[in-house]
């Protein structure tokens, strides 16, 4: 935004300084919102392992934790409000609490996303259950569960193919 | 047989691109009637062959010819014929293969319309298309190969994806959006020609700012057509999630807004041409940055995109796109100075200014929130990604201040306004944001960010209208003619100027409509045995009892629902379990009872048909068919903008009489 034309030329010098100055500020003011914006939003991608490593940093983190559901770990309360599984890669496993009904699919042994966070006493606090529509996915052979692949076949399945 | 028909299509048609690009650049560095001809039967032969291709391969989707790569891949005898032409742009090779076809057509469409008019540039703009043209050619000839022989075929194939399968507006959707990506090829064709030409007068303008309003059109409607699916058939109870697919489209249309914006500057004051081209040429590369972002696999893992088929090709495409884009902006700077200063911020000009800053610094918060996660996990291997609260945290103060921008900029002055003319250009409108307000705090708005919202539009709603409604009131008043006669006239006289007031006032009441729905639904998840009740705000819900249905290419399990409302039973609604055939887990689809007011939105959590017990996600979902309504009326805006024909010869347009009509100012 330049100045008008009919201002003295100094004064639309002066002016025009004071336009480049707002816009300093300004920009630098918006770059300081977005980092700030971004780096409180941040949601890792983990598996029980990669979470356990995390050790502390995963408190209060948003977390999406992949992996299987243990066998024979799922507890289904009375009423809508309480489940329980482990989510498990084959090397360890995490205690998950999660509010509200299993979807349909949910059973042992499927490769689930459950997004929420760490709680200071050990267990795993779920707020989002997503169950794996993939059909191609199967766990590899040595028990160990390929998070990324498990993650990347549940994005798809929602919304990949999408575009 | 087909898949060798298939290969010399696509063969031909990347021998005919490239040849058409080179043609058109020689006859761009020696002018010749002849060149130019041959560039011009070249594009139109690029485009046949591409038509070609994509027809037989729905003619051998339809036949189920699984000896083609692609059908094996995708098709299916168990699916139905629409699906089976759907199907086309189901996968990574078919959706080339269409972005091809969508290419050619756009390609020839603009070659016949610029014809002999702008022989200094129209070569340059024609090899340039050929170039993309060429490129996507090989991606088919090669990476993206959809014609490969299958030497065993399979007796049968898996079928597309179900989530395809699972409704109609996945039959519209893709082909909205690759009309909307793909037709951004066109005006960056036309930006780039004029830039090495060198012909940056006027002239240059009118065929780039209707060729940058097609594909606005068409992505405005595909971008909301994508939100409207995944509300119908993701069952989740929202319509946008700010996911790198939903932003690769928004990105463009961010850019490509304020393009349309900047040129009118450009049109009035001869300012503004290198960041107007530079936005049309970002609009373009934000396309190819779209696709790859979507196509290669990027965002499953930074490290996995060089395996996929097309990513590292896309993404060459893409940095030389960039190159070739910067280079050219670079070399021609000394022919883009403005030939006047702008005026101050007191006026119009100002606001135009304004706009386009802000909308440049959301295309920049959006583009950032979807590409850090890519780079932090490319420097230090974390996987992650930016979570919606960050988008829409930048989104709501970006959103309502473009929002009552469009409303103060239309009712400010071209040039320099004084004191008095500000106040009584923008003080009447607060009456509208008043209205508006208060009708929001009657019905119980009780969100700041909402309020603000609406008293904002309240605000645009007035001017909008208003700029609407005063050459009608003029013409009735001046001419005597009804009220029927004046919209035909003023539409046919600024087409312009009405279609852009008719696209304000369609993002008004999207922007409304989604602040309102965002905020003020309400939720619920309940368990329910066959016979039991629920309540949710006004309704209650009774869980009937479930049934399997069959179809032919899917079982399904039907949840019957009876909504009453105080009392009165209103309907009986049924989300159901599709369990397709070729696949092995089932998908949800909601049911959705799209009311005046709000949406009843039922989702089925899970479903025992042994027990006849029901897990079911109920929401209130308020204004989400505003929505749409918002969209058409934003699509028949363009359309009134890009009516009449530009061919129309300027004659038939009545003269004008003195001040009667207004000029067109959008």
């Amino acid at each position: 935004m330049s100045a008008s034309s009919d201002v003295a030329p100094a004064a639309r010098g002066r002016n025009r300084w004071f336009a480049v100055a707002a816009l300093a500020v300004a920009g630098a003011a918006f770059a300081v919102i977005t980092a700030g914006g971004i780096g409180e939003n941040l949601v890792y991608y983990w598996g029980p392992t990669d979470l356990h490593a995390a050790g502390d940093k995963a408190v209060g983190a948003t977390i999406r934790l992949g992996g299987q559901v243990g066998e024979g770990s799922v507890a289904v309360g009375e009423g809508v409000s309480s489940l329980e599984f482990d989510v498990v890669d084959g090397k360890s496993k995490v205690h998950v609490k999660a509010s509200g009904m299993p979807p349909q699919m949910f059973r042992d042994g499927i490769g689930v996303v459950v997004e929420g966070t760490m709680t200071r006493d050990g267990h795993f606090e779920g707020r989002k259950l997503m169950v794996s529509h993939d059909n191609e996915y199967r766990a590899p052979g040595d028990g160990t569960v390929d998070v990324k692949a498990l993650m990347r076949s549940l994005e798809e399945g929602a919304e990949g193919e999408a575009k | 047989m087909i898949p060798g028909l298939g290969r010399a299509l696509v063969l031909l048609a990347l021998l005919v691109a490239t040849g058409g690009a080179l043609v058109g650049v020689a006859a761009a560095l020696r002018p010749s009637g002849a060149g130019r001809e041959w560039t011009r039967r070249l594009a139109y032969a690029f485009s046949a062959l591409m038509v070609l291709a994509n027809l037989l391969m729905v003619y051998a989707l339809l036949a189920r010819d699984f000896s083609v790569s692609y059908v094996a891949q995708v098709g299916s005898r168990q699916v139905p014929d629409w699906v089976a032409v759907v199907s086309l742009w189901s996968s990574l090779e078919g959706s080339i293969l269409f972005w091809g076809a969508i290419l050619g057509v756009f390609v020839a469409t603009a070659t016949w319309s610029l014809g002999e008019r702008h022989p200094e540039y129209a070569p340059w703009a024609t090899a340039v298309w050929l170039t993309c043209g060429a490129f996507f050619a090989f991606l088919l000839a090669g990476p993206a190969h959809p014609f490969a022989t299958v030497a065993i075929p399979p007796p049968d194939g898996p079928g597309p994806n179900p989530l395809l399968q699972n409704h109609l507006l996945m039959i519209v959707h893709p082909p909205f959006l690759y009309l909307g990506f793909v037709g951004m090829t066109i005006p960056f064709g036309l930006a780039s020609a004029a830039l090495l030409a060198g012909r940056l007068g006027a002239d240059f303008l009118r065929p780039l700012r209707t060729w940058l309003l097609v594909p606005w059109v068409f992505l405005t409607v595909a971008i909301v057509l994508g939100g409207w699916w995944a509300y119908e058939v993701l069952g989740w109870g929202g319509y946008w999630a700010w996911d790198p697919v939903e932003n690769a489209s928004f990105l463009p249309w961010l850019t490509a807004t304020a393009a349309l914006h900047s040129a009118l500057l450009v049109e009035r004051k001869g300012v503004l041409k290198g960041w107007t081209i530079t936005l049309v040429q970002a609009s373009f590369l934000l396309t190819i940055l779209g696709t790859f972002m979507t196509r290669s696999g990027v965002f499953n893992s930074v490290h996995s995109f060089t395996q996929s088929a097309i990513g590292p090709t896309l993404l060459a495409f893409l940095a030389t796109s960039l190159v070739f884009s910067v280079a050219l902006l670079a070399t021609r700077v000394d022919r883009l100075a403005g030939e006047a200063t702008l005026l101050g911020a007191r006026s119009r000009d100002g606001m135009f200014l304004l706009n386009n800053l802000l909308l440049a610094l959301f295309t920049f918060t959006v583009l950032l929130g979807t590409v850090f996660p890519l780079v932090v996990e490319a420097v230090r291997g974390v996987q992650m990604s930016v979570g919606r609260p960050y988008f829409d945290r930048m989104a709501a103060p970006l959103g309502v201040a473009l929002l009552l921008l469009m409303g103060v900029g239309p009712a400010l002055p071209w040039g320099t306004a004084t004191a008095g003319q500000l106040r009584k250009a923008l003080l009447p409108p607060l009456a509208g944001a008043l209205a508006f307000t208060a009708l929001g705090l009657a019905l119980g708005v009780r969100n700041g960010w909402t309020l603000v919202t609406l008293a904002f539009g309240g605000y645009t709603a007035q001017v909008t209208l208003r700029e609407l409604w005063l050459p009608l009131r003029q013409r009735m008043s001046r001419r005597g003619e009804g009220l029927a006669r004046a919209i035909v006239e003023t539409q046919r006289q600024s087409r312009r100027r009405t279609g852009a007031y008719v696209v304000h006032a369609g993002v008004v009441l999207i922007v409304i409509a989604i602040a309102v729905s965002s905020t003020m639904g309400y939720d619920t998840e309940v368990r329910l045995r066959a016979g039991e009740s629920a309540d949710i705000g006004p309704y209650r819900l009774t869980f009937l009892g479930a049934d399997q249905v069959r179809e032919p290419h899917r079982t399904s399990l039907v949840a019957r629902v009876e909504v009453a409302r105080d009392g009165r039973p209103v309907a009986v609604l049924g989300p159901r379990m599709n369990h397709y055939d070729t696949q092995r887990e089932p998908i949800g689809t909601p049911a959705v009872r799209t009311g005046f007011g709000h949406d009843l939105y039922l989702s089925i959590l899970n479903l025992d048909p042994a027990t006849q017990t029901l897990g079911l996600h109920a929401l209130v979902n308020p204004m989400v068919g505003w929505i749409w309504i918002a969209t058409f009326v934003m699509a028949l805006g363009g359309v009134l903008a890009l009516l009449p024909s530009r061919r129309r010869p300027a004659a038939t347009v009545p003269a004008a009489a003195p001040g009667a009509a207004q000029p067109e100012t959008p």
